[in-house]
């Protein structure tokens, strides 16, 4: 099962080799990898989308929790919350593709931010669900390049994740 | 006052009373070494290999309740220190390890000696730093000897540019340690150990697993004392030899892959499992899946959460310090009158005694060939059963472990996790120098030796007066075993030729060398190594070659599905 993991650690080098190090030594799996420092600038917010049975994500939690510059780890999956992500698409608009792209775009709630005579670069933002589906609904020829951020997650409500 | 980096070094490990350094020199640590020139607090041993630094402070760690330290030079010294960091770490043995790094400005340009010794060491330590501002170096250490100490205990490594051990600041040694990401777990949960309790008081086929937490976490004598109380049986794991006296009725033995018969039995078929600061290894329980077959209450105390329900479903996890922990489940079992059903508990003994009569480590000493399992006896008959004993790995390791009887913890010093050859000489020179005036006796064998066998100059330089007592039987025993039973008799490389003649070279290094080939002559050969009170006696025992361990659990095979002896083949 698919879970969102969202963990305050210290802003020190190394802390985020320390995290993927330990993905890979244990063999867990890693879909996304997010991270960025917060308001306070010593520590980093990271959002980890991965996958497993109960028991593995149980470990995963634990072992990210015994490392010693992570301060807090969250399973986000186990309640409401959101899930954003952002992609930049970098598709061949010319002749007629250019004005069924920019609607596509339109219906999508993406902004085309970059236009030459032949490309256009949209910017969205969604779900993954919602990415996915919009590059699906593009003429697969068309896609000259997609960049994507991987996943920022959040709880819904009242729930914070802060030191 | 203002210090240079490297005096700041000296100065902090002189805070924190290390007596003994394990070490060896090179460019990147030269200012650190001028200034232990300086001083005579912190006493330096020089090894010949960085190795072996880091195994003899392991063994001055596991036969005290200190912390070991070693301190190395930048690349290859970083690099031959790997293996005893990450020995350490798999037994979860409290070191700090002070590795040189190229200067600052040259790091990333492939300079001379230089490797990324934070990144090669990054998957084997509890936590690793790199020093970038002299400023920073007193903090470091102090968070070094914290974080190898506290929680579950773990090698620690430091690493040290040259030019910040030449900058200078001012120096003063932080009191505490505060860290907003650690803070491990000390106290147990109140109604966790109440749950607990109550189910130890209701099993009628209750045993009690004893791993290498209880030594680690100097509980010995709360665990034996509620193992008493209680009238439970116990076992031991490799790591946890000591933790309940070996002597007493109420163990049986170790359990394992070499375990005994009536431990895997007991551990099998018990309804209730106390487990303390142990981990449910594959080379404890075998097979999950058909450890799970038998239904038990599970309730296990330790003070890592990720070692809880990591391979065995828990029924009553208890995170705590197990010293503590225990200390809390006896005040409780002192404050009831209730106690465990007497009649389903004898029942019990009753079936335990039965298994218990198997004898399943037996063996018949002939008039030929000496048995290893034969020397090992004598050890521990000529030592009165209070030796610190050390080994390296293989068939010797668990010929120890099995025969030779441990009533108290810190004294079995052994590579259980990692299960690293050239382990036993290095410890065994850390265990002699926090006791000396102590028998110290490294079990080991003719290929496990070589791997280290250059500190018998560290020996002999330091005088240290270890009985070095090799069961030598031309073969990677161990090695050899597997072959006999899994891969028909096919003996790929596990034969020793061309050995030296080991009693000669030990003489070469200046230590006293016995050989011995005939059986009666192994009592005598170690009352005269144990009575040399300030020689390194080296004895090579020529013992039989064919000799198999047993009982033994085929390896992801179930813990009652034992090979008892050589007919079972």
């Amino acid at each position: 099962m698919r879970h969102v993991i969202s963990l305050v650690l210290e802003n020190e080098a190394g802390a985020l080799s320390r995290v993927s190090g330990l993905f890979s030594a244990r063999g867990y799996n890693i879909e996304s990898l997010t991270v960025a420092p917060t308001e306070d600038a010593s520590l980093s917010r990271m959002t980890i989308v991965t996958s497993g049975s109960d028991d593995i994500v149980e470990q995963i939690t634990k072992q990210l929790n015994k490392l010693v510059e992570v301060v807090k780890v969250v399973d986000l999956s186990e309640s409401a919350h959101i899930e954003r992500e952002l992609m930049l698409i970098k598709v061949r608009a010319a002749g007629k593709d250019r004005e069924e792209i920019k609607r596509m775009a339109d219906i999508f709630r993406g902004r085309i931010i970059d236009v030459t005579d032949t490309t256009y670069v949209i910017e969205l933002t969604g779900t993954q669900a919602k990415l996915d589906s919009f590059v699906s609904a593009l003429d697969a020829g068309l896609i000259l390049e997609t960049v994507r951020s991987g996943i920022c997650g959040v709880a819904r409500g009242d729930r914070v994740l802060k030191v | 006052m203002v210090l240079t980096g490297a005096e700041i070094v000296i100065r902090c490990l002189q805070e924190e009373k290390v007596d003994y350094l394990f070490g060896y020199p090179g460019g990147s640590v030269l200012y650190i070494y001028d200034e232990l020139f300086k001083q005579d607090k912190v006493r330096h041993v020089l090894v010949r290999h960085e190795q072996a630094a880091v195994h003899a402070a392991d063994g001055y760690a596991r036969s005290t309740d200190k912390v070991g330290v070693a301190l190395v030079t930048s690349g290859p010294g970083a690099t031959n220190a790997v293996t005893g960091i990450a020995t350490a770490y798999c037994d979860s043995i409290p070191l700090v390890v002070i590795s040189g790094q190229v200067p600052s400005a040259v790091i990333g340009q492939d300079a001379f000696q230089e490797v990324d010794t934070v990144g090669i060491t990054r998957p084997c330590v509890k936590h690793n730093f790199l020093v970038r501002d002299v400023r920073d170096i007193a903090d470091t250490i102090k968070k070094a000897f914290y974080l190898a100490k506290t929680g579950r205990p773990g090698p620690v490594l430091v690493d040290i540019p040259k030019d910040i051990t030449a900058q200078k600041c001012e120096f003063e040694y932080p009191q505490t340690v505060s860290m907003r990401s650690y803070n491990p777990v000390v106290k147990g949960h109140h109604g966790q150990i109440k749950k607990a309790l109550q189910l130890l008081l209701g099993a009628r086929r209750p045993m009690v697993y004893i791993g290498g937490g209880v030594v680690l976490g100097d509980a010995a004598d709360k665990l034996t004392a509620l193992v008493r109380k209680l009238g439970f049986p116990c076992t031991n794991t490799l790591m946890g030899l000591g933790g309940f006296p070996a002597t007493d009725r109420q163990n049986v033995g170790m359990l394992g892959m070499h375990g005994t018969y009536e431990a895997n039995m007991a551990m099998h078929y018990s309804d209730v499992l106390l487990a303390v600061g142990a981990r449910f290894d594959d080379r404890v329980i075998g097979s999950p899946a058909h450890f799970a077959s038998e239904p038990r209450k599970i309730i296990h105390i330790d003070i890592d959460p990720s070692s809880i329900s990591k391979r065995v479903k828990v029924d009553v996890p208890i995170v705590g310090h197990v010293d503590e922990v225990l200390g809390e489940l006896l005040s409780l079992l002192d404050a009831t009158s209730e106690r465990p059903d007497q009649e389903s508990l004898g029942v019990w003994w009753k079936q335990i005694e039965e298994w218990r009569r198997r004898d399943c480590l037996k063996f018949n000493q002939g008039e030929e060939l000496i048995k290893p399992q034969f020397v090992i006896q004598k050890l521990w008959e000529v030592t009165g059963g209070d030796a610190f004993v050390t080994s390296d790995v293989g068939q010797h390791q668990m010929w120890a472990a099995q025969y030779y009887k441990f009533d108290k913890p810190r004294r079995w010093i052994n590579s259980g996790g990692l299960g690293t050859m050239g382990f036993g000489l290095p410890s065994a020179m850390g265990v002699q120098l926090a006791h000396p005036g102590s028998p110290v006796a490294c079990v080991t064998g003719e290929a496990s030796i070589q791997m280290n066998i250059q500190e018998l100059a560290t020996c002999r330089q330091f005088r240290l007066p270890i009985k070095v007592v090799m069961l030598n039987n031309r073969y990677l025993g161990m090695v050899r075993q597997w072959q006999e039973i899994f891969h028909g008799n096919r003996y790929s490389e596990s034969y020793m030729d061309s050995l030296p003649d080991f009693a000669r070279l030990a003489e070469a290094y200046g230590h006293v060398g016995i050989r011995v080939d005939k059986p009666g002559d192994v009592e005598g050969a170690l009352r005269e190594a144990f009575s040399r009170k300030s020689d390194l006696v080296f004895l090579d025992f020529q013992v039989d070659q064919t000799e198999n361990v047993y009982p033994m659990v085929q390896g992801g095979k179930g813990l009652t599905d034992m090979i008892l002896s050589a007919e079972d083949l």
